[in-house]
């Protein structure tokens, strides 16, 4: 397909009013993603799962550092700021790592699927095999943490033309894969209601570290812009900012105090809605759904 | 868009800890802690590295950090490589010396044939050596027979002690590049410490076919090349990432629980004239605190070997 047809046309001027919970200008959520990557992974013709032959040990023990060191760190953080993490979560992490799963109920955060393992990509999977990956996400977090699979963000971000129809029609209601605005919106599946919940690649710890290679402090200085403006805009309709991390990168001694500035003079405003991935998807749902459909239009074919 | 085979959702080692034996799942939070020297809360471990990259590498099965860029022979990387063993390293020997810190440096194999009196040098400082495999064009890898590892690493040490009197007992994969045996054959080698895998800020035991050994923690975010080279920062960039990386570890750390700063440094890189002084300003920094252990590789491996259970 040229086009997939997610999503309507809707300017961000001119779409109904959203009010979050208690007068919040922003719905803020952060979202670590528990992953897991495996050192010899089964090949996906469309994908390498390392940089590096294999073995890629320094790539691989870099993201193992996430799960031994750095998340323990990053939780403090985020003990210290008040915040709960909505976790973006290779779920079979829930059999490597419980700790960490624990660690996470613990404090109350929610869980959503990131696939199996990082190293498994979805590209050119059946739709069975499909509906077996999100099949074993729902049954892996239910059995683990109790909670009903509400979110979805593909592992690695990859995906088929099917995936987002699948993740409908399996009973989620929101995913994370959608980078075209601040607001949540409705996505056009081809059964039940989805709602596009705003993750950021702007705001994430692997494309600010990884891909454009700023330093800690200059991080810091991204989120607090993000969110000043997000906080004033959100006085007129409510916004959504999301800080996407992975612990074997923010949970580097360098990057941890920095980062833990800017989160406490987020969490330190008066009108922030302090949110889950799933809060924010079912107050969207409950509010604004059926109003955000009705007043968009139809993208055009191009010719 | 083909189907994949059915096995690719299969999942043999979807279990409690690691997918593989190398080593145990643990959280660092639970280690027991470790104790060093005189009440020191940060054992410092400064790893220069002295590499040569041939000016006709092959660059296989990839391009190692520093490796040449353009077509043969590019002399603008392979002379600025070569400025890091004959200028830089000699400023960053005087910027430790004066502050009388400990040091291992990584070397290639090779600087002992080329040079040997600056592998002689840093002997005679006191400096341990690591070694850093044959050249930064030797890489070990998965595809590698095993033999043909296993002389470069037996030619390596061999090399390196001979040229330096001193018995080695560390060892750092060009470009932390490994097969799956690398940590066999240096166990089999003889040697005690591994310092390519970078999941972890304390030693750790791994298993190999012959007793075990340890990795140490290598950084390659505490890196001169990534800092500068890679991420484009300042120098002052450089130095404040040093000086937060100190800081929250001292926060972290105790009398009772140490932890390890290690910082990995490229005489080519760090050897600058412009840049030196933001590790000379960091090291100032780390050294006006007094719970601060200056140590060699061996000797923070010893601390914590003896405290192990």
């Amino acid at each position: 397909m040229r086009d997939p047809q997610y999503f309507n046309y809707l300017p961000y001027r001119r779409r109904p009013v959203i009010r979050w919970p208690n007068g919040g200008h922003v719905a803020f959520w952060v979202a670590p993603n528990i992953e897991f990557y495996e050192l010899n992974p089964p090949r996906n013709p469309s994908r390498a799962p390392w940089a590096r032959p294999s073995p890629d040990v320094v790539n691989y023990s870099y993201r193992d550092y996430g799960n031994r060191v750095g998340f323990w760190r990053m939780l403090e953080s985020m003990k210290r700021c008040g915040m709960r993490g909505s976790v973006s979560l290779n779920v079979a992490t829930c059999d490597h790592h419980p700790e960490v799963i624990q660690a996470c109920m613990a404090h109350d955060w929610e869980f959503y699927s990131h696939g199996t393992y990082n190293t498994r990509y979805l590209f050119n999977h059946t739709e069975a095999q499909e509906r077996a990956v999100l099949q074993d996400s729902i049954d892996t977090i239910l059995k683990h943490t109790g909670q009903k699979l509400d979110g979805w963000l593909s592992p690695a971000l990859t995906y088929t033309e099917r995936t987002l129809d699948l993740v409908a029609e399996m009973g989620l209601t929101y995913v994370c894969d959608l980078f075209h605005d601040d607001q949540p919106t409705p996505v056009n599946v081809k059964q039940g209601r989805l709602v596009s919940v705003p993750y950021s690649l702007e705001m994430n710890d692997t494309i600010v570290y990884n891909v454009n290679l700023v330093s800690p402090r200059r991080y810091a200085d991204i989120l607090r812009r993000q969110f000043d403006r997000l906080y004033e805009e959100g006085k007129t309709s409510g916004t959504v900012m999301c800080i996407p991390l992975h612990p074997y990168l923010i949970g580097q001694p360098y990057r941890l105090d920095a980062f833990e500035e800017a989160l406490s003079y987020i969490t330190g405003h008066d009108k922030v809605w302090l949110a889950t991935g799933r809060e924010i998807a079912s107050h969207f749902l409950e509010h604004y759904y059926d109003e955000f459909l009705l007043a968009s239009t139809p993208v055009g074919e191009a010719p | 868009m083909s189907g994949l085979p059915e096995d690719y959702l299969s999942t043999p080692l979807r279990r409690y800890g690691m997918d593989h034996e190398r080593y145990d799942w643990s959280m660092l939070p639970e280690r027991k802690p470790v104790k060093w020297p005189n009440g020191a809360r940060i054992a410092v471990w400064i790893i220069p590295a002295l590499e040569w990259f041939p000016l006709n590498m092959k660059g296989q099965p990839f391009k190692p950090p520093g490796a040449m860029q353009t077509a043969y022979p590019d002399l603008r990387h392979y002379t600025l490589r070569d400025y890091g063993n004959r200028v830089g390293i000699y400023r960053i020997m005087e910027a430790l010396t004066r502050r009388n810190m400990k040091v291992s440096v990584a070397i290639n194999a090779a600087i002992a044939a080329r040079t040997p009196s600056l592998v002689r040098e840093c002997a005679k400082l006191g400096w341990e050596i690591i070694a850093h495999g044959r050249d930064m064009d030797h890489l070990h890898h998965g595809g590698m027979a095993e033999e043909e590892e296993r002389l470069l690493v037996i030619d390596s040490i061999k090399r390196l002690e001979d040229c330096s009197g001193q018995k080695i007992v560390g060892w750092l994969s060009p470009a932390k590049s490994e097969s799956f045996i690398t940590p066999d054959l240096i166990s089999e080698s003889g040697l005690k410490y591994l310092c390519d895998w970078v999941n972890d800020d304390l030693p750790y035991v791994m298993r190999t076919r012959k007793g075990s050994v340890i990795s140490m923690p290598h950084p390659i975010d505490i890196d001169d090349y990534t800092i500068l080279v890679q991420n484009h920062h300042t120098e002052d960039d450089f130095r404040d990432a040093l000086i937060d990386q100190f800081n929250f570890l001292y926060k972290e750390s105790s009398p009772e629980a140490g932890r390890i700063m290690a910082i990995s440094l490229h005489p080519w890189v760090i050897g600058q004239p412009y840049r030196i002084s933001a590790l000379e300003q960091a090291l100032d920094h780390i050294n006006r605190h007094a719970a601060v252990w200056s140590a060699t590789g061996a000797e923070i491996l010893n601390a914590w070997s003896s405290q192990a259970k």
